[in-house]
């Protein structure tokens, strides 16, 4: 078993399309992964720094609403601007959810957006706040994309040193205990939830070997990273923790700077015990609930062979013969079956387009949540599940069929024949049942959503 | 190919195959009559760490106002419990409860989970009921409870809500439902749904058991034709309503008919920063929760209903720097129901003195939460106590009888 393009979009990439072709080779794969980012261009996300910007106004407009000597006139405008600013926040948000929409059904380089979301979700962050709760579109745009074809260490640190992350797990509000804004403000201190999550999700494991001291260590190392919605990621002095730390046995620098807090992300991205953790979770993500060993252990092997070169640890993953096992693999998520659905069904890009908020709430926002999987929005820093079970629940298949029975609504226009469309979602080898079924439905509607229902489509 | 079919062929093969729709209704007729059980048990599983601290405040012990200068406002007679103890204002409107013997505390509970401080393998390990997650986790001790249990059908227990819980996962069958979908498909579409997924033993039963609730809980999953469903299925996204509430009431009518064990969760518990504010939300979404199941299931019912309300750990003593309280150890526990010998605050109150805590920051749990959920499920449906200690929850030592139900 080896290479098979159908395979590489289906398994590797968001599905088939009947107006794009599927990659001719693993080199292509991979040379996509690397190339110019030619779907974030062409499906723009705004910059954080728009969603900083919101941050500030809001806090401008807090203030006016709150001060004593305003009229109640200035106060009532300040708050219908207020108003409009979280209705701008949120429309943002849809839209950005169409723009990721259509990036995965207009992309040529399936397994780009693919590990773009895996990373994404690897790196869970979203805004706890009305005008930072879109911030997730542009984090991922600034922090993940641009780090998929570098080095794990990179990824891991523009990661941790992004505002949203450092708004998410709470790094924004850690001060050293020693540090001079302790001295002068009483009430501030140590926050360790950042250290926790960067050992236990991005790094070493949840099994890794760290201990609650690593944690605090860690925590007291972190203490400078802040941001500010006027100039975004900083290192603040004085909040940082004096002396030096020790973590996983090594000592971090006294200096209160950047440079050792990137110093001991680099040491953890290059840990034989985040080698483990990282090949392992892409093979379970793109492969199998519990994957091949010998797959996993060559991919173990690249990363600690290359310190972490991610395109390295891709490749050793595509080269394995058990990447390409013909039996059916994982169940997708929502997020796939949804994206892969209107990939196949070529849904034209001026019309999702069109769609204004509203719809874009009723059409995917909404479905998404109710087959489990709400729009960037997981239980916890942990992101999503990767175990099957968690998403062929009663409820899961009620949503997916809800939605699958929806498509004239997303469409408004012909639904494609049944009959064509089975060829073009599943194609060549079609399994005689669903091209059965796809003849034999009573309406258009119920043929499509017999195709986007079977096995066929949702295992890959 | 239209005549000569229904749900029913697809429930049977799906059941046939799978495990969640073998009890459906249109196998087994007759599982009304076979209920277990005539009283009723509900877990709600409170996600991110609830600070039992705050949620039911020790005003008794001279270290808490210490601890917390900044959290907690003054005492208020009005929610006093017993003398010591006093409820969280945004649990206010539970105290008509509390005076009627229908809701309790447990203080200073936790599981065996200690030191790592983390939500996902406390919450796996609450769901689990197990000494450790060590070795795997494959079931639910809530569905490893139904595994004993003669005549437990997918009728008797409901997991409610769009996520999955460990704690119902399991061999037993269990409905996991979240009461906001609606699917409606001709006769035709559900025989050729069956047909495309048979070969799939895991997606069948899933749609299978998708099908029957969809057509148990409002409108009925086949329709006449093509416009009615369209305008059937664009009707059901325009009802509103709270999500919590929802589900509640979704609780209250599956528990009213044959279901004895219903399971849901509420988030939102986590409250790292300003938790003045950010605990009142939850808490009181939790209050109107339990109101809602009250009403919503009649006084019969409710007399014969346990409601426990559980969390992974609970959070430090001491408020951090962001006035707020970091991931603990010992935490509290509610209960509530007709069925409780309410109006008292269980469980051996180990002090706040530093010397006294768990690792010089949390409150040391003095019993372990799983022996108190035991006790309720003893007394409400008569499981051994062996059961519960080999089978149910391994490793765990009940003690002796609290008395928890009447």
């Amino acid at each position: 078993m080896g290479f098979d393009p159908i395979r590489a979009e289906m398994r590797f990439g968001y599905g088939r399309s009947p107006v794009i072709g599927a990659p001719t080779s693993i080199d292509a794969m991979l040379e996509g992964v690397a190339g110019p980012d030619v779907m974030a261009e062409r499906f723009a996300i705004a910059p954080f720094e728009e969603v900083r910007a919101r941050v500030i106004l809001r806090r401008a407009l807090r203030k006016q609403i709150k001060a004593t000597d305003a009229s109640q006139a200035e106060r009532d405008a300040a708050i219908t601007e207020q108003k409009a600013l979280y209705k701008a926040a949120y429309q943002d948000g849809l839209h950005w959810l169409r723009q990721t929409m259509q990036r995965r059904v207009w992309t040529s380089t399936g397994f780009r957006e693919r590990l773009a979301t895996f990373w994404g979700d690897h790196f869970t962050a979203y805004g706890k706040m009305q005008v930072l709760r879109a911030g997730t579109g542009p984090y991922l745009d600034e922090a993940i994309r641009p780090n998929l074809a570098g080095r794990f260490e990179d990824m891991l640190i523009a990661a941790v040193r992004h505002p949203l992350m450092l708004h998410f797990l709470d790094q924004d509000k850690s001060v050293g205990p020693n540090s001079d804004l302790a001295q002068k403000a009483a009430g501030r201190g140590l926050n360790e939830n950042l250290a926790r999550e960067v050992l236990e999700l991005h790094t070493l494991g949840v099994d890794g070997p760290y201990t609650q001291d690593d944690v605090r260590q860690l925590a007291e190392l972190f203490t400078g990273l802040n941001w500010t919605p006027h100039k975004g990621a900083i290192f603040r002095k004085r909040a940082a923790e004096p002396g030096a730390e020790t973590v996983l046995g090594r000592r971090y620098g006294a200096a209160a700077e950047i440079a050792p807090v990137e110093d001991v992300l680099r040491d953890l991205a290059r840990h034989p015990a985040t080698a483990r953790h990282i090949a392992r979770k892409l093979a379970v993500h793109f492969v199998a609930d519990v994957p091949d060993r010998d797959l996993v252990a060559a991919m173990e092997a690249r990363y600690r062979e290359t310190g972490g070169d991610l395109v390295a640890v891709y490749e050793a993953m595509l080269r394995h013969p058990a990447a390409w096992r013909a039996q059916a693999g994982n169940i997708k998520r929502p997020e796939a079956f949804v994206s892969s659905s209107l990939r196949a069904l070529a849904v034209p890009e001026d019309v999702l387009g069109a769609w204004k908020s509203g719809r874009i709430n009723r059409q995917l926002r909404q479905p998404l949540a109710r087959m489990g999987q709400p729009w960037q929005r997981p239980l916890g820093p942990d992101g999503w599940s990767e175990e099957d079970r968690a998403w062929i629940t009663p409820q899961g298949m009620a949503g997916r069929l809800q939605w699958a029975l929806g498509v004239p609504e997303v469409l408004r226009q012909e639904v494609p024949d049944p009959r064509d469309f089975v060829e073009v979602a599943l194609g060549p080898v079609v399994p005689e049942r669903v091209r059965f079924a796809a003849r034999a439905a009573e309406s258009r509607r119920e043929g499509i959503a017999l195709v986007l229902m079977s096995p066929a489509f949702q295992r890959v | 190919m239209a005549q000569g079919f229904s749900r029913r062929g697809f429930l049977l093969r799906a059941g046939a195959v799978g495990c969640s729709a073998a009890a459906s209704p249109f196998v087994t007729p007759m599982s009304f009559a076979a209920t277990p059980w005539d009283n009723r048990l509900v877990v709600i599983i409170l996600r991110g760490a609830m600070d039992g601290l705050d949620a039911v405040r020790p005003w008794g012990d001279a270290d808490f106002a210490v601890a917390r200068p900044g959290l907690v406002a003054g005492r208020d007679a009005a929610l006093d419990l017993d003398g010591y103890f006093g409820l969280h204002p945004a649990l206010g409107a539970l105290m008509p409860l509390w005076r009627a013997g229908e809701l309790a505390a447990v203080q200073a509970v936790s599981t065996p989970y200690r030191d790592r401080r983390s939500h996902f393998d406390g919450q796996d390990l609450l769901e689990a009921g197990g000494m450790s997650l060590a070795g795997g986790v494959k079931d639910g001790w809530l569905n490893r409870m139904l595994q004993g249990v003669p005549g437990a059908t997918a009728q008797t227990t409901y997991a409610i809500g769009q996520e999955s819980m460990l704690l119902t996962s399991g061999a037993a069958p269990v409905s996991n439902w979240a009461p906001d979908v609606d699917l409606s498909l001709s006769a035709q579409g559900v025989r050729l749904l069956e047909m495309t997924m048979q070969d799939d033993p895991g997606l069948a039963a899933a749609m299978a058991e998708a099908v029957r609730l969809a057509d148990a809980d409002g409108d009925a999953v086949v329709a006449e034709d093509e416009g009615e469903r369209m305008a059937m299925m664009q009707g059901k996204a325009l009802r509103g309503g709270k999500g919590h509430l929802r589900i509640a009431d979704f609780a209250a009518l599956q528990l009213r008919e044959a279901a004895r064990v219903a399971s849901f969760s509420i988030g939102g518990w986590d409250t790292h920063v300003n938790q003045a504010n950010t605990l009142t939300r939850p808490l009181k979404r939790l209050a109107e929760v339990i109101l809602r199941l009250r009403d919503g299931v009649g006084p019969k019912v409710w007399g014969k209903t346990t409601v426990v309300m559980m969390t992974e750990f609970g959070r430090t003593v001491r408020e951090n720097g962001t006035r707020g309280t970091d991931h603990g150890t010992g935490g509290a526990m509610l209960l509530a129901g007709g069925a409780l010998r309410g109006g008292r605050v269980y469980g051996a109150w180990p002090g706040l003195a530093e010397t006294a805590l768990y690792d010089r920051r949390d409150l040391l749990p003095t019993s372990d939460v799983r022996a108190w959920a035991a006790w309720a499920m003893r007394d409400a449906f008569g499981i051994e106590r062996s059961q519960l200690e080999a089978r149910v929850f391994p490793g765990l030592d009940m003690g002796d009888d609290p008395g928890l139900l009447l």
